[in-house]
C-alpha cells in the first residue's frame, strides 16, 4: 500500500467509507505533504488550510449522519486557478488578475460541492492557460514531481503537478489545444478532455471558446471517471453546453470496450522521441494481443492542425481577453492619463509576454484585410480536420497515438514559442474536432520520466474510452508508481 | 523571421489596446513573424466548397425562458472594482 497521499481516490473513498480514516484526517495528511513538497513544486498559486479542513470536517459530520453523498464525499480535489469558486482568488495566473476573488462558483464547483468534495487550493497553470509548460505563469513555474529541474507540462501544470506530488487526490484542469492531456504524460497521470460541450464552460476563464473544455486529472483511469461523472452534464448557464446522456462512467469500466482501433499514420513521423514512440508501439502490441482489430489510418491534414489553431484559438483570445480593461475588474494602471489609455497601460503591465503575444496575433487575424486569409480559412481547414477525424471513426472506434512528441523538457530549454507550440502536434486535432480523448501512462524513458498514451474517442463515447484505457491500464502497473519526492 | 511586410505592430497594438514598449514590439514581430510563416501553409489547403467550422457540434437556437431571478448583487458586483463610490465604478474622465 502506498503512503496516504499517493493513494488514489477509489481506494480513499473505500477507506472514508469504511471509516478507516476521517476526511479531516486525509485533509492533515496532504496539507502536511503539501507544506514538505510544495516549496519545489510551486504546483498552487494559494491555498486556504482552514477553509480546506472546515469542509473537510463539514463532510465528516455528513457521514455520521449517515448522509455522504458518494465517492468525492471527503475527497480533496485541486482546482486549476481559471475555474471559479465563490469568495476565493481567480487569478488565471496572471498580474491582471492577481488580487481578484470571485464573486460566484463555476457549475463545475457547484457540482464537486454537491458531491460533498473538499476543494482544495488554486493550482497554477499558464497565464490565461496560454501555454505548454507552465513557464509562463505570473506567479512562477512549476516544477515536475519526477525531476525538479523539469516542465510538469502546461497549460494546467499545477493541476498535474500537485497530483503527481501527493498534494491533492485529484484535480481539475483545462483542455483547450492538449493542456490537460500533455501535462498528465509528462507527470504520470491520466488526464481527460471531455466532448466539446459535455462539460459546463460556466464559471471557466474564457480563452478559446470553441474550443477550451474542463477535464479531469486522476491517479487511475477508475479516479479520473469518477471525477467525470461529477462534472460532465448539461447547463442551462451554458448555451453550448450538450444534453448529452451522461452515463456512470466508473461502471462502464468493467464493460466491453471498443475493438476497432486506428493509429494515424501522420502521428508517427519526424520530429517523435524514439523512447515515446516504442512505448507507444508496446501499448499497440498489447491491443493487438487483446484480440483488438488494429489498422493504420490517415488523417490528411494532421500538418495543418497546429496553424489552424493558432489561428482560431488566437482570434478568440484576443475577444475574450477584451474584457481585462482595468475598469470593472482587474488590475487598473495608475499611469494612465485618459480612457484609451487606461485600457492600453493597465493590458501592458497586467499581461505577460505570451498572452500580449497571442492578443497580437489573434488580432491579426481577424483584422479588416486579412479575416478571410486566415481566420474564414482557418475555419473551413478545421472543418476538414474535423472530416478526417469522422471519417476514420468510420473504419475504427478509436485512435491511438502518442500525447506529446517529448518527454518533459528542463525548465527554461524551450525559449522560442514556436518550438512550444509543437509540443501540442498531437493534441491539438482534437480539440478543433471537438473529440473527447485521454492520456494514460504507457512507460518511463531510460532517464525515468514518464510516457503518456493518447487515446482518441467519438463524440460522447468517453465510456468507451474510458473502458479501453481501463484495459490497458489494469494489465500494466504504470499507475502504481510515483516520483520519489 | 521577421514579419511580413504587411504585419504593421504598431497598429495591432493599437486595434488591441495594448501599450507595448518598442522593445516589445521588435521582439514580439520577430517572434510572430517565425509563428504566421508556419501559418502561411494554410494557403497550401484546398478549401473549394467548404464550409467554416465555428464550433463542433452547432446548437442552435438555444432559448432560456424569460423569468426573471436574483442577479449578482452589487456587492458581489463591486467587489473587486479598482475604485467605487455610491455603488458606481469610478473611471477616468471619458468625455470633455
Amino acid at each position: 500500500m502506498p503512503p496516504l497521499h499517493f493513494q488514489s481516490l477509489a481506494t480513499l473513498a473505500a477507506r472514508l467509507e469504511r471509516r478507516e480514516l476521517s476526511a479531516v484526517e486525509l485533509m492533515q495528511a496532504l496539507l502536511a505533504r503539501t507544506c514538505t513538497v510544495e516549496p519545489r513544486v510551486h504546483a498552487f498559486n494559494s491555498y486556504d488550510e482552514a477553509d480546506a479542513l472546515a469542509q473537510a470536517s463539514a463532510s465528516d459530520a455528513r457521514r455520521a449522519a449517515g448522509q455522504a453523498r458518494g465517492p468525492l464525499d471527503g475527497i480533496p480535489v485541486g482546482l486549476k486557478d481559471v475555474i471559479a469558486v465563490r469568495d476565493q482568488p481567480l487569478t488565471a495566473s496572471s498580474k491582471i488578475l492577481s488580487n481578484f476573488v470571485s464573486p460566484y462558483d463555476a457549475t463545475v464547483t457547484r457540482k464537486l460541492q454537491d458531491a460533498g468534495a473538499v476543494l482544495f487550493g488554486r493550482l497554477n497553470c499558464d497565464e490565461f492557460a496560454m501555454g505548454s509548460s507552465n513557464e509562463n505563469s505570473a506567479f512562477g513555474p512549476v516544477a515536475n514531481p519526477w525531476d525538479l529541474t523539469r516542465v510538469p507540462g502546461g497549460s494546467s501544470g499545477g493541476s498535474a503537478a500537485a497530483l503527481a506530488a501527493g498534494e491533492v487526490v485529484a484535480s481539475l484542469g483545462s483542455d483547450t489545444g492538449g493542456s490537460i492531456r500533455q501535462p498528465a504524460a509528462l507527470c504520470g497521470l491520466v488526464g481527460l478532455k471531455p466532448t466539446y460541450g459535455l462539460v459546463s464552460r460556466y464559471g471557466l476563464v474564457a480563452y478559446a471558446s470553441s474550443l477550451d473544455q474542463i477535464g479531469p486529472f486522476g491517479r487511475t483511469v477508475e479516479d479520473a471517471a469518477i471525477l467525470l461523472g461529477a462534472i460532465a452534464g448539461h447547463d442551462e448557464l451554458d448555451s453550448t453546453s450538450y444534453h448529452a446522456t451522461v452515463p456512470d462512467y466508473r461502471a462502464a469500466l468493467s464493460g466491453p470496450a471498443p475493438r476497432r482501433l486506428g493509429i494515424p499514420k501522420e502521428y508517427f513521423g519526424a520530429g517523435l522521441d524514439p523512447g515515446i514512440g516504442a512505448a507507444v508501439e508496446a501499448a499497440v502490441k498489447f491491443y493487438r494481443d487483446r484480440g483488438c482489430e488494429v489498422k493504420e489510418v490517415s488523417l490528411p491534414h494532421t500538418s495543418y492542425c497546429l496553424d489552424a489553431y493558432y489561428v482560431i484559438a488566437t482570434a478568440e483570445a484576443s475577444s475574450n481577453l477584451a474584457r481585462f480593461d482595468g475598469v470593472r475588474y482587474g488590475h487598473r494602471s495608475k499611469a494612465a492619463t485618459d480612457a484609451i489609455d487606461l485600457y492600453a497601460k493597465s493590458r501592458a503591465e497586467g499581461f505577460g509576454a505570451e498572452v500580449k503575444r497571442r492578443i497580437i496575433l489573434g488580432t491579426y487575424v481577424l483584422s479588416s484585410g486579412y479575416y478571410d486569409a486566415y481566420y474564414l480559412r482557418a475555419q473551413k481547414v478545421r472543418t476538414l480536420i474535423r472530416r478526417d477525424f469522422l471519417r476514420a471513426f468510420e473504419e475504427v472506434d478509436a485512435l491511438l497515438t502518442p500525447t506529446s512528441p517529448a518527454p518533459a523538457f528542463k525548465l527554461g530549454e524551450k525559449a522560442d514559442p514556436l518550438a512550444l507550440y509543437l509540443c501540442d502536434i498531437y493534441t491539438i486535432g482534437v480539440n478543433l474536432a471537438g473529440l473527447p480523448a485521454i492520456s494514460v501512462p504507457c512507460g518511463f524513458t531510460n532517464s525515468g520520466l514518464p510516457i503518456g498514451l493518447q487515446l482518441i474517442g467519438q463524440p460522447f463515447k468517453e465510456a468507451d474510452l474510458l473502458a479501453l484505457a481501463h484495459d490497458y491500464e489494469q494489465a500494466h502497473d504504470w499507475h502504481t508508481r510515483h516520483p520519489n519526492l | 523571421m521577421s514579419a511580413p511586410q504587411d504585419f504593421n505592430i504598431d497598429y495591432l497594438a493599437q486595434l488591441a489596446r495594448l501599450a507595448l514598449t518598442a522593445e516589445e514590439k521588435a521582439k514580439f514581430a520577430a517572434q510572430l513573424g517565425d509563428v504566421l510563416h508556419h501559418i502561411e501553409r494554410l494557403a497550401e489547403v484546398d478549401v473549394t466548397g467548404i464550409e467554416p467550422t465555428a464550433h463542433a457540434f452547432p446548437i442552435e437556437n438555444v432559448w432560456q425562458a424569460d423569468v426573471a431571478r436574483p442577479g449578482l448583487a452589487v456587492a458581489d458586483a463591486l467587489r473587486n472594482a479598482p475604485t467605487q463610490r455610491e455603488n458606481m465604478i469610478s473611471v477616468p474622465k471619458v468625455v470633455e
